[in-house]
């Protein structure tokens, strides 16, 4: 089995670190430079810093402030909020963020994906995917930050963004985010069949054993958590320790 | 200070790089010049990207024939991670079947899944088996975890190979002949075994 990857999540609203419930109600938890570097300290496997408020305010990505976290980061760096073009793929590439995330511009203009994959290589091409439940067996995908509904279904658009040439599936329950209930193993076990690129399932971690599930259950190649690393004494080292003796490979 | 060119022909991520380099004591100097490439003291050759597009990028810049000296003169250490690495062998299918710099023998192919799980692209840490002796890996301990970030992986020669990872059948790790070397992970991403990766080259 390939290591699977504990990934601490920043999310970024304004001028600050936030989280949310369901991406609503959101607290200030801290600057982003003191976060970035106790987790660089703490050797994690990769970190993903998402600016939240940047699409629903029309606002580019900051790239100033990317490029001042990324010189602290001496492991892989995912960026995502407010991307819309090839050129913003660029720019944060060139400050240096290792991948870029890109979500509500994926559904609008989903030819973004392939030129930019075919420009810098589908391993730093992740499609963000917010999905909500929908009733008992559906989920739909939603946009601008969880607020505008798509039609699609989450595991439908994934094999979409894979062929168009998404290297990586960051995948988010809204209903779970800042819940600590656990992540929606169903959606993420018919997400991860429906792809052969790795998916990494976010929203609803609340403690280790939600992260063996959606790694066994959900099939997931990485798992992401928010709330918890920075809520509880819970830390990305320990949960690897735990998974370890899960069966699951892990690197300590 | 040992003085360092790094290679920029457009396509990537050159920051982390150029920081991964200074702090490990490098003087370093980012440039898309061929003549500060010829006068370089080393050369780093960074790497994310589609091979076909960096390859045009590189002609189109002067920048292919500069770099098939410098490997070719074997005095100042060459070192492409990733795809850069994959630029130095002689073709890929990466984009067709395009001509690369051909400094080392060797193509550029797709990795193939040998397991249910292994999902391409490979993304994350893996082992870093070295042989033993090889000086790029001074200080690391053999299995050591790397990052990687690739669809597409050397097969050259064994007598090239410095370092093989076990995923995805067993694939090079690590490749190098005289003081040219390429490396699959990225150590300028893989946190403190990366940092003595990148001092160990400061030092050769």
């Amino acid at each position: 089995m390939l290591k699977r990857r504990v990934i601490p999540a920043l999310l970024y609203k304004d001028v600050g670190l936030v989280k949310g419930v369901g991406f609503q109600s959101w607290r200030r938890v801290g600057s982003a430079m003191q976060a970035i570097k106790v987790f660089n300290l703490r050797d994690v496997d990769e970190l993903l810093f998402l600016d939240v408020s940047a699409t629903p305010a029309g606002r580019e990505p900051d790239f100033a402030l990317i490029d001042e976290l990324a010189d602290e980061c001496t492991v892989p760096f995912t960026v995502g909020g407010g991307v819309r073009s090839v050129q913003h793929f660029q720019r944060l590439l060139a400050v240096g963020a290792d991948k870029v995330a890109v979500n509500t511009a994926a559904v609008e203009t989903p030819a973004l994906i392939r030129s930019a994959a075919e420009q810098f290589g589908r391993q730093c091409v992740v499609v963000a995917i917010d999905f909500r439940r929908q009733g008992r067996d559906r989920a739909e995908v939603f946009t601008h930050c969880g607020t505008r509904p798509t039609g699609l279904d989450p595991a439908a658009w994934a094999a979409e963004v894979e062929r168009l040439g998404a290297g990586e599936i960051l995948l988010t329950s809204i209903d779970r985010d800042g819940t600590m209930t656990g992540y929606d193993l169903e959606i993420t076990h018919a997400t991860t069949r429906a792809v052969s690129v790795p998916v990494i399932a976010m929203g609803g971690a609340g403690d280790y054993p939600h992260m063996a599930d959606a790694i066994l259950q959900g099939g997931a190649q990485a798992v992401t958590a928010g709330a918890m690393f920075q809520f509880t004494e819970r830390t990305p080292a320990e949960a690897k320790r735990y998974l370890r003796t899960r069966g699951i490979p892990v690197r300590l | 200070m040992t003085r360092v060119v790094i290679v920029d022909y457009g396509l990537c991520n050159l920051d982390s790089i150029a920081r991964g380099i200074e702090r490990q004591g490098g003087d370093v100097t980012v440039s898309h010049d061929p003549a500060a490439v010829l006068a370089a003291e080393r050369v780093v050759l960074p790497g994310v990207g589609h091979f076909a597009a960096a390859m045009a990028n590189l002609r189109e810049r002067g920048l292919d024939s500069a770099l098939r000296t410098v490997g070719a003169g074997g005095e100042r250490p060459l070192l492409a991670i990733c795809l850069g690495m994959h630029l130095l062998m002689e073709r890929s299918s990466e984009g067709g079947a395009v001509d690369g710099l051909a400094v080392l023998p060797g193509e550029v192919v797709p990795v193939a899944p040998t397991a249910a799980d292994e999902r391409v692209p490979h993304m994350g840490w893996n082992e870093v088996e070295s042989r033993p002796g090889a000086a790029l890996f001074a200080g690391i301990d053999t299995g050591t975890d790397f990052y990687y970030a690739h669809s597409y992986r050397v097969a050259c020669n064994p007598d090239l190979v410095l370092a093989t990872t076990p995923a995805f059948g067993g694939f090079p790790a690590a490749i190098g002949r005289g003081r040219v070397f390429g490396t699959q992970f990225h150590p300028e991403k893989s946190s403190r075994a990366g940092a003595r990766l990148l001092r160990n080259f400061l030092a050769l």
